[in-house]
């Protein structure tokens, strides 16, 4: 199959790479660039697993192709910690508990950061709205609203 | 099975050029969240996508002399910060907003919202209600009609061979004007409407109703206008009398489906709740501006 050349900045990084016009990010991330940070659970935009920035914005890699993205800028949870030095939310889901079999924490990780970043003081509830589109089969959700509503209150404190 | 192609044009002469030579499995692709997901499931085997997002015209929202135009590939996410927009049409831009996640919603586009034909499609009873216009380019040139003749049936549209939309026309409002679009669905978030109502009205210096207009989702195979809401609405006050009318009417104009989201007694009952509560926003509205 003819694949396209495509280039964009992954994290940071400039990274080329060739896709065939009806692969997803997600599938470029995971197959092509052995990123696997970034989940699949089910494809079709409904759990979140798969959530990347792209151009600011939070999306579903899922959804997006990869021959779309030259040029754009993209971050993944590979991107989150500086170095050895986890996020204040990565810490937070550590400290909480917020997670078991961590399938949808890279989503909700990267969601959380994109959502903080738009509203620095949610309510609980504008917490709960914002992840709406992360699903989570483990923890009930409980224990990763609390974790970025304290996270968030650190973030704030540190300014 | 044809190897599917995927093409970015800058131009709309190239992007006709692209769906005419195309053929019927030629695709117009925009934020892709139900294309993704038609293409995941198999649903759908496109040979062609043409990607409409680099033609600046479907990108951009401008204040014309008469209308606001939206490009058809602007997201939600964009439509709910611009703050002018939102204050001109309120009851637009939040059925924009509902559509799926704050991750979707960074996708989602409002022109694809119109053309994947959903029955439910949320966007749509709020722009009829606006009476909005959907700006056509195909092989013939440029050619506008009301939203309310774009879909045709579930899924499909009267989009001719090679055409696409490029953007849509609302009108311009002047003072005593509202708009609101409310939907039952069985979650908080995340869910397909059962009902959609959208309404739109003006008001003139006394208080009365000066024009309206009411449209339907989810109850019918294609979004509706119900025409009997302007004359039950016109001249008139919010009362009583007026809003048990209204809710008759949103109700008689139902012909919906029955499933395990919602039985064709309740989307037919609902749809008359959120008629009267619909109206009672959009006129709240109006009085404000
Ligand atoms: C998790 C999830 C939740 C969702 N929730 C909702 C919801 O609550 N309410 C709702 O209404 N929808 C919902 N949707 C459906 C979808 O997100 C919307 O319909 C969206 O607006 C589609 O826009 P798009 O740009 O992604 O369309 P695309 O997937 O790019 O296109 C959709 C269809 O329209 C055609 N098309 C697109 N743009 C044009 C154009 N300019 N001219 C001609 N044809 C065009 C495409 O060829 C395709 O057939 C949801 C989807 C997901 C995945
Ligand atoms: S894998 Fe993308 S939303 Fe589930
Ligand atoms: S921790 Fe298992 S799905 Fe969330």
């Amino acid at each position: 199959m003819a694949k396209n050349f495509v280039t964009t900045t992954i994290n940071g990084d400039e990274v080329e790479f060739a896709s065939y016009p009806g692969q997803s990010l997600l599938d470029v991330l995971r197959s092509e660039l052995h990123m696997t940070g970034t989940k699949n659970g089910c494809g079709s935009g409904d759990c979140g697993a798969c959530t990347v920035v792209l151009n600011g914005r939070p999306v579903n890699a899922c959804l997006v192709l990869g021959v779309e993205l030259d040029g754009a800028e993209i971050e993944t949870i590979e991107g989150m910690a500086t170095g050895t030095k986890l996020h204040p939310l990565q810490q937070k889901f550590l400290d909480h508990a917020a997670l078991q079999c961590g399938i949808c924490t890279p989503g909700i990780l990267t969601m959380a950061k994109a959502f903080l970043e738009k509203n620095p003081d949610p309510t609980e509830s504008e917490v709960r709205y914002g992840l709406a589109g992360n699903l989570c089969r483990c923890t009930g959700y409980d224990k990763i609203v609390r974790a970025v509503l304290d996270a968030a209150a650190d973030m704030r404190a540190d300014g | 099975m044809a190897e599917l192609k995927y093409e970015s044009p800058q131009t709309t002469e190239a992007a006709v050029a692209l769906l005419a030579a195309g053929g019927p499995t030629a695709r117009v692709f925009a934020g892709g969240t139900d294309l993704m997901v038609q293409m995941h499931e198999e649903m759908i085997e496109p040979t062609l996508l043409v990607d409409i997002k680099r033609i600046s015209e479907t990108r951009q929202i401008t204040f014309e002399d008469d209308y606001v135009r939206i490009g058809a590939a602007v997201t939600g996410a964009e439509l709910g910060e611009h703050a002018e927009l939102k204050a001109m049409w309120p009851g637009v831009v939040e059925a924009v907003e509902l559509i799926g996640s704050y991750q979707v919603q960074g996708r989602a586009t409002i022109g694809g919202n119109l053309c994947n034909a959903s029955p439910a499609a949320d966007s749509v009873p709020a722009l009829i209600a606006a009476a909005a216009r959907v700006v056509i380019a195909g092989p013939g040139g440029v050619r506008d009609i009301p939203v309310e003749d774009m879909p045709v049936g579930p899924g499909r549209t009267s989009l001719a061979a090679g055409e696409f939309v490029t953007s849509l026309l609302l009108p311009k409002r002047a003072e005593r004007a509202g708009d609101a679009y409310l939907r039952f669905i069985p979650r908080t978030e995340m869910d397909i409407a059962v009902v959609g109502v959208g309404v739109s009205v003006t008001l003139n210096p006394d208080g009365t109703c000066a024009t309206a207009r009411m449209a339907l989702g989810a109850v019918a195979p294609t979004a509706r206008l119900v025409k009997a809401a302007s004359d039950i609405l016109v001249g008139n006050k919010l009362d009583h009398a007026v809003l048990e009318a209204l809710a008759e009417a949103a109700s008689d104009a139902c012909s919906p489906i029955d499933d395990k989201r919602g039985t064709i007694v309740f989307r037919t009952k609902v749809a008359g709740v959120l008629a009267c509560r619909a109206a009672a926003i959009a006129w709240q509205r109006a009085e404000k501006n």
